[in-house]
């Protein structure tokens, strides 16, 4: 039951994008197209959920049995930087159709604060799904949330997609076009998902 | 170009945030009212003068090759640095502004500006070009900030001149959103008549 909290509680009410602004840049950035969007996602599920895996194992296996708490910034991101690196190889040789789909975004993700913020989140933070008592999760707690944070940040990304690519045929006065006119799409967006709140 | 144009080329010609749009996660995230804006401001413009200094001085022995990843471990490096500065001198701010901190590492500014800039001048020209990139982001973020402060809970860096609350939509997200796109827009307003 509680796994059914964290899904809903990742995905609608603590949205990654919407709520907690973590890779707005991919998600102003490539937003442009829907099938983009859904490239993006698509790689950004992949590396988040891979990536909080090691990340977990790293903090427990290493960091904390060492004392060494103060190279988590620096050690997450050689780990993500070296798993986008690696993902990018093995996807090239297994399945080179999935490559040619992610390819260009693959590099991009290292740089996306998401990825490194859901790997930070779960080793610092102190969750409460379904009126539990706040408690640090654990490794398969830790991997349903990072797929379901990627879940949700890949909704609202289609979802913004499709909006823009509506807004694209429309006339916009001249000082709000680009970013300007996508940034009070995504305020409506955000209004939208806040609907959600108390939920979970 | 001149020092001083180093360092006030951020605030309008290449503003971080309103025109180059760099770093809108803690853009949008830490803007809940003028101090926390500010004060995240300034933390990112401690790791871009510090950063841009360091890389600009190994980057003549970095192999190209291998450039973006000892980039990011000196940027991390600094990154840390100023958590443990934080934590010991600002511990309440160190705890509005959270995961923003590290999330420092992967802001693209900073990274942005290794690559256009730190890596091919000296170190003097670097620390200006960081401090003027930091100030710029800094103003935006505290402009960004005040403007949200004063419709959301109407107060002006924490002096209140309303009694009860403001639009606590604009403390949340769709106002973090909307007050920025409608800044964009006066920005460009006002620089397209200069």
């Amino acid at each position: 039951m509680e796994y059914v909290f964290i899904i809903i509680s990742a995905i609608f009410v603590n949205n990654i994008l919407l709520s907690q602004f973590m890779g707005i840049c991919p998600f102003l950035g490539v937003s442009n197209k829907l099938s983009t969007a859904v490239g993006m996602s698509g790689a950004v599920c992949f590396v988040i959920t891979l990536s909080t895996l090691v990340t977990y194992l790293l903090q427990v296996y290493v960091l904390d049995p060492l004392h060494i708490g103060f190279m988590q910034t620096i050690s997450f991101i050689l780990v993500i930087a070296a798993l986008v690196q690696m993902v990018e190889i093995v996807l090239k040789k297994v399945s080179p159709a999935l490559y040619q789909a992610l390819g260009i975004f693959l590099p991009l993700i290292t740089t996306n604060c998401a990825v490194l913020g859901v790997a930070l989140m779960v080793v610092t933070k102190e969750f409460s799904f379904g009126g539990t008592e706040p408690h640090m999760l654990n490794l398969g707690e830790s991997v349903v949330f990072a797929f379901a944070t990627s879940l949700g940040f890949g909704l609202a990304m289609i979802l913004f997609a499709g909006l823009r690519e509506q807004l694209s045929l429309n006339k916009v006065p001249k000082p709000f076009k680009g970013i300007p006119i996508a940034l009070v799409t995504a305020s409506i967006l955000a209004m939208a998902f806040m609907g959600f709140a108390g939920l979970v | 170009m001149g020092k001083f144009q180093l360092i006030t080329k951020g605030l309008v010609k290449e503003n971080p945030t309103f025109v180059l749009l760099l770093g809108m996660c803690p853009t949008l995230a830490t803007t809940t009212s003028a101090i926390n804006g500010m004060s995240m401001g300034l933390a990112t413009m401690f790791v871009l003068v510090l950063s841009n200094m360091a890389i600009s001085a190994v980057a003549p022995v970095v192999p190209d090759k291998v450039r973006i990843p000892a980039y990011i471990v000196i940027i991390a490096t600094f990154v840390t640095v100023l958590q443990f500065l934080m934590q010991a001198y600002t511990p309440a701010i160190y705890e509005t502004l959270g995961l923003f901190i590290p999330l420092i590492v992967v802001n693209c500014i900073v990274l942005g500006r290794a690559e256009a800039f730190a890596n091919k001048n000296s170190v003097v020209d670097s620390a200006c070009d960081g401090l003027g990139i930091g100030l710029g982001f800094t103003v935006s973020l505290t402009i960004l900030g005040t403007v949200r402060e004063i419709l959301g809970s109407g107060s002006v860096f924490g002096w209140k001149f309303i009694s009860g609350d403001g639009i606590l939509a604009f403390v949340l997200a769709p106002g973090a959103f909307l007050v920025l796109a409608y800044l964009i827009v006066l920005f460009r307003k006002i620089t397209a008549k200069k």
